[in-house]
């Protein structure tokens, strides 16, 4: 029988089925951090049992940290409570914790690829929705609630019907100007946030096959704002490059060994999908969000649309747009740069590019935030702070930041931010504050101009 | 985890559409690390003002609207993972929503803590928003184990979706947890068949 690379990796994962009832998946990594774990802890302490295999969770702190002054104690007492309880968690049980201060630490979906944690046909799972992202790898990879983070501590294993599987094909030359986060925010434009509920998705085409591993991290991350559970990219070579010679990675023979594996996980070709979506990739411009979900997105040079639709209104509302007008100049003044969908170094390098040797705009505030340790020492070592400090932008430290605005790091009410986060939800980057998606390239515009401008007309 | 086998109460109506988790709990409230209290901020940013003041618009601060079950429209639950929008829900008093779609993460986490996600057709929705609107006091009655949602007064009468493994966890109040444990020799075998 033809198989998908979902079916390949899922099949393979299986312990064995409930009678109508889910599949009982077994998880190979599992991730965790200091926001949804905590509770998870409590169950084994409850109940009075181990963590099954300590070996396979790798913990950070990320969701609830300051980006300044990260070697002083955390001011906010619950912030610090909540990570230092995640401290005393992973010493208790044994796990691998990257804490505050530690060269390896940063956002959790950042720093699983950089650390070779994350490799083709595993299983992954994170108390966090974003685990999509690895799926960049060909990994199953999703996010789960904190009773299920107790349940794969318990047993290493989820219950877990089996997804319907969809595939996205974008086929076609990109325009110069786009950036994966153009292409992942236009599709999810097309298809809405409840395209892909109940699914897994493979990303195929040339598009996908032609990009680097970040861009197929910011693509694959983005999947669950189409409420798919995960996406998936075949792996390839450019995949077998980037894991190789990574600390955690597979190495000498035992590389080649699983590199011939990894190869036999692509879909076969005629196997089937539940559900196909074909998109030609010409038809992608510069996108960037109006509303209150990723899916309320236009190319910047479209207007926004017009409905009737109570929700639709009430979000616009909350904007503070109107239907049928045009984003192009309008004037912003927050700009923020990073988080688990664009934090990368591709990301701070196409940002840079963009910036240097010019200023931001006196009327915006523009926060850079690294995702994790290594990209900040990256930017440091190819001299792009000089460009963002020069250009007056705000280098900060890594963590999850103004994406969810658990800590300091919050955008004013009623302020306009071009954001390249993955969220456009009422409140997400504080309370009142509107914010706008788009790609790293495009928020770095916006930095320098004060307004939205369009760079595929540069 | 409570059981549920009949529930018979009056609803809440949230027409809003796609209500994703970040509004249902933001993420200011998500430092505990414990699950008690959740329900004093849930939907926090809809009840009160930044000032702190009620907003009396919102379906919850109307005194003619109360109950156990939740109405919502459709994609509810959509966006974040943090369990803690389950927990909020539970702890204000919902111990059932009905929507036209669920997103998938929420809908797991709300049958992992007794609260159950009940689909219905969007026209079968917009009858119950109507039968509320009707008689905002209106009594609608879940029978878990016939697995039926029936409204006083009204026709309406549907059959709803659920696996039997997480009605049998529903009716007998069991946790995943409980029966990934009992499989741990199947657990360490597959462990040993890959290696």
């Amino acid at each position: 029988m033809k198989k998908t690379l979902f079916d390949k990796v899922w099949d393979s994962h299986v312990v064995s089925s409930v009678e109508n009832g889910p599949d009982i998946l077994y998880i190979d990594k599992h991730l965790i951090h200091e926001v949804t774990s905590p509770q998870a802890f409590n169950v084994l302490e409850e109940k009075g049992i181990p963590l099954f295999r300590p070996n396979q969770v790798v913990a950070t702190a990320d969701h609830n940290v300051p980006t300044e002054n990260q070697h002083l104690p955390i001011q906010d007492a619950l912030s610090r409570k909540q990570v230092s309880q995640l401290t005393k968690n992973c010493d208790q049980y044994g796990v691998n914790l990257y804490g505050l201060g530690h060269p390896y630490q940063g956002i959790v979906h950042v720093i699983g690829p950089e650390l070779g944690v994350t490799q083709p046909g595993m299983t992954m799972v994170c108390g966090d929705s974003h685990t999509s992202t690895h799926g960049a790898f060909g990994t199953i990879a999703f996010g789960i609630g904190t009773s299920q983070v107790a349940q794969v501590f318990a047993s290493q294993c989820v219950l877990v019907a089996k997804p319907k599987s969809m595939r996205v094909v974008v086929s076609g030359k990109l325009h110069p100007s786009v950036q994966p986060k153009d292409v992942v925010l236009y599709v999810i434009s097309k298809l809405g946030t409840d395209a892909g509920t109940g699914h897994f998705v493979e990303f195929a085409g040339n598009v996908f096959e032609e990009m680097s591993m970040e861009g197929r991290m910011t693509v694959c991350n983005m999947s669950i704002e189409m409420g798919a559970r995960g996406g998936m990219i075949a792996p390839d070579q450019t995949t077998f490059d980037y894991v190789a010679g990574r600390e955690f990675a597979p190495k000498d023979e035992e590389l080649t060994a699983k590199i011939a594996h990894w190869k036999t996980l692509p879909t076969d070709e005629g196997a089937t999908f539940d559900t196909e979506h074909h998109f030609d990739a010409t038809d992608i411009k510069p996108m960037i969000t109006y509303g209150t979900n990723p899916g309320m997105g236009v190319k910047i040079s479209e207007h926004i649309p017009t409905s009737n639709d109570a929700s639709f209104v009430k979000s616009l509302n909350y904007m503070g747009l109107e239907a049928g007008t045009s984003l192009l100049n309008m004037p912003i003044s927050h700009v923020f740069i990073g988080s688990c969908t664009n934090s990368r170094i591709e990301d701070f390098r196409a940002a840079a590019a963009h910036i240097k040797g010019k200023q931001k705009s006196p009327d915006v505030s523009a926060l850079i935030v690294p995702g994790s340790q290594q990209v900040a020492k990256q930017i440091i070592a190819e001299g792009l702070d000089q460009i963002f400090e020069d250009a007056g932008f705000t280098l900060r430290q890594a963590g999850c930041s103004a994406c969810l605005a658990m800590n300091d790091d919050k955008i004013p009410a009623g302020a306009y931010c071009v954001s390249t986060s993955n969220r456009n939800f009422e409140g997400r980057q504080g309370q009142g504050a509107r914010t706008l998606l788009a790609s790293p390239v495009t928020a770095a515009a916006a930095a320098v101009a004060g307004k939205i401008v369009d760079v595929s007309q540069a | 985890m409570k059981k549920f086998t009949l529930l018979q109460s009056s609803m809440v109506p949230l027409t809003v559409e796609n209500v994703d988790t970040d509004q249902i709990i933001p993420a200011r409230f998500l430092k505990a690390t414990d699950r008690k209290g959740f329900g004093e901020n849930l939907f926090r940013d809809w009840r009160f003002t930044t000032d702190g003041e009620t907003k009396e618009d919102f379906t919850l601060n109307q005194s003619q609207y109360s109950g156990s079950i939740l109405v919502a429209g459709n994609n509810f639950g959509c966006g974040s993972s943090r369990e803690h929008a389950a927990w909020a829900l539970a702890d204000y008093g919902f111990r059932v929503v009905i929507s036209s779609f669920f997103a998938d993460i929420f809908k797991g986490n709300a049958l992992n803590n007794g609260i159950l996600p009940i689909q219905v057709s969007p026209e079968v929705l917009q009858r119950i928003f109507a039968a509320i609107e009707e008689n905002k006091g209106v009594q609608a009655t879940v029978d878990l184990e016939n697995q039926q949602l029936s409204i006083a007064e009204t026709d309406i009468a549907v059959s709803f979706e659920i696996n039997d493994y997480k009605k049998m966890c529903m009716l007998n109040g069991y946790d995943d947890i409980d029966y990934l444990l009992s499989q741990k020799e199947a657990i360490e075998a597959f462990e040993q068949n890959r290696s």
